[in-house]
C-alpha cells in the first residue's frame, strides 16, 4: 500500500509541472528594456457574454527561451525581415517609377496603422487589412504587381508597418460601416469545421491555457503578427495561420486574402483591443 | 552572391578596461544545406556561411568552422575581455567566395 501511496505521490509531482508548463505565466515584456507592453488586460466589452476577462498575447504562454527572444530586437529573428522590408521600401518599383518612400517618406509615417486595422475604406465601400492596402497602393500607385498575399515580401512588409505602432494599444472599429463584416467574422470564429468539428472558440475561447496534443493553447490573439515562427524560421501571417488552424480541424480552408478571411481577422483583432501591438513577435 | 545577406554585431561602445562583455553576431543568410533536391528532383547545391572569425586590434581571437547542419540566419554569441580600447573586425566567408566583414570600436573608460 505504501509503495502506491508513494507512486501516485510521484505521478502527481511529474504530472504538476506538464499541468503548469501549459498555462499563461505572469511574465512582463519590455522590449530593448525600454518598451513596456502590454500583454494582459481587461477584456473588450463585446466579449463579455464569452467568460473571459482578461485578454492575454499568446506570448505568456510560451516558454521562457522563447519569451526572451523577443525582449531584444537584436535576438528577435522577426526583425531581419524588417531590415528587408525596409529595403523594399525605398526600391522604386512598377511603371510609375515610385517606390513606397516617394509617398509615405520615412516608415515611421506608418506610425498608429497597425492599431487600428483590418479597417473600413470609404472610397473602396470594404473592409481592408494592411496587406490588402500595400496590394492596392503597389498596384494603382506604383503600377507595380501585387505581392502573394500571405508571401513573404508581404509579410515583411507586414513587420516594418507593424514594428511603427509597437507598444499602441489595439483599437480596431467595430460598429458602424464595419459592424456587418465584424459580424461575419464572428459568425465564422464559432463555425465548427472539419471532421474534428472545432470551431476557433472550442480551442483559443474555452480551452486555452490547456495543451493540444504536445503544444499549448494560446487565446488566439493576433496582436503580435506577424510572427517569427521558430518551428518555420520565417515571418508568418494572420492568414497563413487562419489557414493552418482550419486545416488542422481538417477541413477545407478559405483562401488568404478571401472576404471570410478578412471578416474573421477583423472579428479576431478586436478581441485584442487593449493589447500592444507587439509585432514581429517570436512563437514556436 | 547569395542575396539577402547582412552581418550585423551588437557591441558596447565602451568598457572598463579588463571588463567582459557579451557580444552578438548575426548574418542573415539562407544556409542552403546541399542535402535538399528541388521539384525536379536536382540536388541543390551546397551554400553555406563555411568560417567566422573576429579579430580585435588585428589579433585572432574567435574563429569558427560551420558546416551545413547549422540553421538559417547563424548567431554566435561570446563574451570577451576588453584589455584596452580597440576595434572589432567581423568576418563572415561564404561557399561561393564572398567575404562579408563588419567592424565595431570599443573604447575604455
Amino acid at each position: 500500500m505504501k509503495f502506491k501511496a508513494l507512486t501516485a505521490a510521484a505521478a502527481l509531482l511529474i504530472a504538476m509541472p506538464v499541468m503548469s508548463l501549459a498555462e499563461p505565466d505572469d511574465d512582463h515584456l519590455v522590449i530593448n528594456g525600454d518598451l513596456e507592453i502590454v500583454t494582459k488586460t481587461a477584456a473588450p466589452a463585446h466579449m463579455e457574454e464569452t467568460g473571459i476577462d482578461t485578454i492575454m498575447s499568446g506570448w505568456h504562454f510560451r516558454a521562457d527561451e522563447t519569451q526572451q527572444l523577443e525582449m531584444d530586437d537584436f535576438d528577435n529573428p522577426g526583425m531581419i525581415f524588417v531590415d528587408q522590408a525596409i529595403d523594399s521600401w525605398n526600391a522604386v518599383e512598377g511603371s510609375a517609377g515610385k517606390s513606397c518612400a516617394s509617398c509615405h517618406d520615412d516608415p515611421s509615417s506608418m506610425e498608429g496603422v497597425r492599431a487600428v486595422y483590418p479597417k473600413w475604406n470609404e472610397a473602396a465601400g470594404e473592409v481592408r487589412t494592411i496587406a490588402m492596402q500595400v496590394n492596392d497602393c503597389r498596384t494603382t500607385r506604383m503600377g507595380a504587381e501585387a505581392w502573394k498575399y500571405d508571401g513573404g515580401d508581404m509579410a515583411s512588409m507586414e513587420a516594418l508597418i507593424s514594428v511603427q505602432s509597437r507598444g499602441m494599444p489595439v483599437n480596431v472599429a467595430i460598429d458602424g460601416p464595419v459592424k456587418a463584416v465584424w459580424d461575419q467574422g464572428k459568425e465564422l470564429y464559432y463555425t465548427r469545421t472539419g471532421q474534428l468539428d472545432l470551431s476557433c472558440a472550442s480551442c483559443h475561447e474555452q480551452n486555452y491555457g490547456n495543451m493540444i496534443r504536445a503544444d499549448h493553447l494560446s487565446q488566439g490573439q493576433i496582436n503580435g503578427f506577424p510572427t517569427y515562427r521558430l518551428k518555420n524560421a520565417k515571418l508568418n501571417t494572420v492568414h497563413a495561420r487562419f489557414k493552418g488552424c482550419i486545416r488542422d480541424t481538417r477541413a477545407e480552408t478559405y483562401k488568404p486574402g478571401s472576404d471570410e478571411f478578412v471578416a474573421l481577422e477583423l472579428y479576431v483583432a478586436s478581441r485584442g483591443n487593449g493589447l500592444s501591438v507587439e509585432g514581429p513577435s517570436v512563437r514556436n | 552572391m547569395a542575396s539577402g545577406v547582412k552581418p550585423r554585431v551588437k557591441v558596447p561602445k565602451s568598457a572598463e578596461a579588463g571588463e567582459v562583455v557579451t557580444i552578438k553576431t548575426l548574418i542573415s543568410h539562407k544556409m542552403e544545406s546541399g542535402q535538399r533536391k528541388d521539384k525536379d528532383g536536382n540536388v541543390i547545391p551546397r551554400s553555406i556561411i563555411n568560417r567566422f572569425t573576429c579579430d580585435f586590434n588585428g589579433q585572432n581571437v574567435v574563429d569558427v568552422e560551420l558546416f551545413s547542419a547549422i540553421s538559417t540566419n547563424p548567431y554566435f554569441e561570446f563574451e570577451a575581455t576588453i584589455p584596452e580600447a580597440g576595434d572589432m573586425k567581423f568576418t563572415w566567408y561564404d561557399d561561393d567566395g564572398s567575404v562579408y566583414e563588419e567592424s565595431k570600436s570599443i573604447k575604455v573608460g
